[in-house]
């Protein structure tokens, strides 16, 4: 017997696909009449389009297009040219920043210039993209929070590949594109330092991270679990409390004594997924401009535990008096 | 419409076969895992997580390839006259009398040469001629385990090297290295690789750069990264240097069979006073690799034909894995050199083949800050 869930759903109810509200006059109109996608409608609406694409939508594809080109036809020839070599070391290529050598001059296309521009074109991508899903808020006369979210994404990014290696004086300093490299360039990052560990910021930004996925897990399986009451209209219940949103709100009461409403929930999540990128671009840009090493920031501020020693004491070899090199 | 048609009837048997695929799926990706359970053994204050884990299923299979051959009857040392008054053209085992000589040759043919050469690999019709480069090489090499055996022993304590510590029945080291010549670009176009991202088992198959060793094994470039103080004071150390840094650690962390935590307490890598013992043995480690490599590799450089060469005509040098070969003590720490006491030095001539060209001031003057016989971790 099917049945109707909220995700994974098995019945597809299915209507004329729905084009939209109508635009305001613009530059370009609603491309496709939307069709249906079986699949698709297992886990959202099956429906897709018609898409909209405009100005700053086309001009971020090209642009996002061209970065990715850079970077990827740099990581083919990296392989001679090898498509298989291409797919097998895929995950270890990489377009590598400039030598911290020529600090913030422009350097010789082999040797970080390709990254530059790669780099240039994927944030003219983003904040294109940003731009556009701004306008297309507005268009649909709604708030610009998810505008405002991807910002923060954007600030995080711009912080790690152009804010902190100028502060720094060498794009040297930013990530490179690439699977494993830009791991190995963060483990790197906090190697260098002095454990990220102890950047009090990278700290926030973590328990931001931690806290979204509580909140996301909290706030779904409440809205799935009164949907059987029809929680899962949400807006409506906003408006209009009904037994779904007593019954939740109780749930939280019970349970810990305390409960989001229908509304703040949502502000909730909001700020704490903005406030992940963001503290954690401060904490990046906070590192190597004003604090070198963390730990030992750590324990100048008495934030560092210091445990018993369990071997004899070490000194370092380089200290004696005529040590070797 | 079939879309409808199917929408009503969800739970078919392609939707089970699904499942099947996806979980079969999930489990492959898990073919490059090794299975449970390891052992794990505490090395540091309990909650700092300084442990060592260890797959005793692999580590089985390393013990057996880490065996010590049988050591030879000793020579009588005395009542034998010195086999340099015997033997002509001994330039390095002059204080050897001839059983003790006899017996290192037997062991070294035994320890090295191809054993359907034997003595000839090395020696000609007239055995005092030196045409063969090996036999010019094996010289040089005598007197470098002399050289580590007695000005070493921050680093190889007592236990001391033999021949076979590296050499393992082969005549050139399983492990050696040269200069990895990196990826010339096609054209002055394409961008560099910079000397990292490629899949290379030197730096445990990390995209770091994968040739630490002519950086801080051949020149003495520097090893640390951290600044000693909290806020900026003129370390401009950059990422790409922490990352060669890291990529020799991860030579190290493989050639020894170790995590991070068998030297550092990895939230202060840098920190000498919450590191182990073992650290400081590491450190002497690096410059001895360093010193052997400058003072007896290199100047053997046009001793060696062609082929033995790099890429880039460079000799074959050492790092960690050419002792090591995986164990954090080589051999797991059996001492052969102890049954080898014509191994220990110095006994050398000033007299040597190749001159003497100590580097960077190594010498028995270096002192010892801690034992580094401690066993692999302490436990509490």
């Amino acid at each position: 017997m099917a049945e109707y869930q909220n995700i994974f759903t098995r019945v597809q109810v299915r209507a004329p696909a729905y084009p939209g509200t109508p635009l305001p006059s613009g530059v370009w109109g609603r491309q496709g009449k939307g069709g249906f996608i079986h699949l698709l409608g297992r886990f959202g609406d099956a429906q897709i389009g018609p898409i909209y694409l405009g100005t700053t939508g086309l001009l971020s594809l090209i642009c996002g297009f061209l970065a990715f080109e850079i970077i990827g036809l740099n990581m083919l020839a990296s392989v001679h040219w090898n498509p298989i070599q291409f797919v097998r070391q895929l995950p270890w290529l990489a377009l590598e920043p400039p030598s911290p050598s020529y600090g913030l001059h422009l350097p010789p296309l082999k040797d970080g210039g390709w990254w530059l521009m790669a780099g240039f074109f994927l944030t003219a991508s983003l904040l294109l993209w940003w731009v556009r899903m701004y306008r297309r808020a507005r268009a649909l006369g709604l708030g610009t929070h998810t505008a405002w979210a991807f910002m923060s994404a954007i600030w995080l990014y711009l912080v790690l590949g152009i804010i902190r290696p100028v502060l720094m004086g060498n794009f040297g300093e930013a990530v490179p594109f690439g699977l494993f490299p830009h791991l190995d360039w963060t483990a790197a990052f906090s190697l260098r330092y002095g454990n990220l560990f102890y950047n009090p910021f990278h700290a926030l930004s973590i328990a931001f991270l931690y806290g979204s996925a509580l909140l996301f897990a909290m706030h779904a399986g409440t809205i799935l679990a009164v949907s059987r009451y029809g929680g899962d209209r949400e807006l409506e219940q906003i408006l209009d409390r009904g037994t779904a949103t007593e019954r939740a709100a109780l749930f939280w009461r019970w349970t810990m004594g305390f409960n989001a409403t229908m509304e703040s929930i949502h502000r909730w999540a909001w700020w704490f997924a903005v406030l992940t990128p963001l503290v954690g671009g401060i904490g990046i840009l906070l590192t190597g401009t004003v604090v070198d090493n963390w730990y030992l920031w750590a324990v100048k501020h008495h934030v560092a535990p210091m445990y018993p020693h369990v071997f004899a004491p070490v000194i370092d070899p380089a200290s004696l008096p005529g040590a070797v090199k | 419409m079939s879309m409808f048609n199917r929408a009503s009837n969800g739970s078919g048997g392609g939707e089970r076969r699904l499942r099947w695929v996806a979980g079969v799926a999930l489990l492959g990706a898990l073919a490059g895992c090794e299975r449970p359970p390891m052992d794990v053994l505490q090395g540091g204050y309990r909650g700092t997580a300084m442990e060592q884990v260890i797959n005793p299923r692999l580590d089985a299979v390393k013990a057996a390839q880490n065996v010590v051959p049988p050591s030879s009857p000793p020579a009588p040392a005395d009542g034998q006259p010195l086999a340099s008054s015997v033997y002509q053209n001994i330039q390095v085992l002059k204080d050897l009398n001839v059983a003790q000589f006899t017996r290192v040759m037997v062991a070294i043919t035994q320890w090295v040469a191809p054993p359907d050469q034997a003595c000839n690999y090395c020696h000609g019709a007239n055995m005092a001629d030196d045409g063969k480069y090996t036999k010019v090489v094996a010289r040089r090499m005598l007197q470098m385990v002399r050289h580590i055996n007695s000005d070493w022993k921050n680093h190889v304590a007592a236990t001391g090297v033999t021949c076979y510590t590296c050499h393992r029945g082969n005549a050139v080291p399983k492990n050696v290295w040269f200069t990895n010549p990196g990826e010339s670009s096609e054209s002055g176009l394409i961008a560099s690789n910079a000397g990292q991202n490629k899949p290379e088992p030197a730096v445990g198959y990390a995209s770091l750069p994968y040739d630490p060793f002519t950086r801080y094994l051949l020149n003495a470039e520097s090893i640390r990264v951290n600044s000693t103080e909290a806020l900026p004071s003129g370390n401009h150390t950059s990422i790409k240097s922490a990352e060669a840094t890291y990529g020799l650690m991860m030579h190290m962390s493989t050639s020894l069979g170790v995590n991070c935590t068998y030297c550092h307490n990895s939230r202060a890598f840098a920190v000498w006073d919450q590191s182990t013992p073992k650290r400081v043995t590491a450190w002497y480690g690096i410059r001895m690799a360093r010193d052997l490599n400058n003072a007896y590799m290199v100047p053997l450089t046009a001793t060696f034909p062609a082929h033995r060469l790099g890429v880039l005509g460079d000799v074959a040098k050492v790092n960690c894995l050419t002792c090591h070969q995986g164990v954090f003590k080589p051999l797991y720490g059996v001492s052969m050199a102890k049954d080898y006491p014509e191994l220990q030095g110095p006994m050398a001539s000033a007299a040597a083949a190749t001159p003497e060209t100590p580097a960077q001031g190594q010498g028995t003057s270096m002192p010892a800050a801690t034992p580094p016989t401690a066993a692999l971790t302490t436990g509490h």
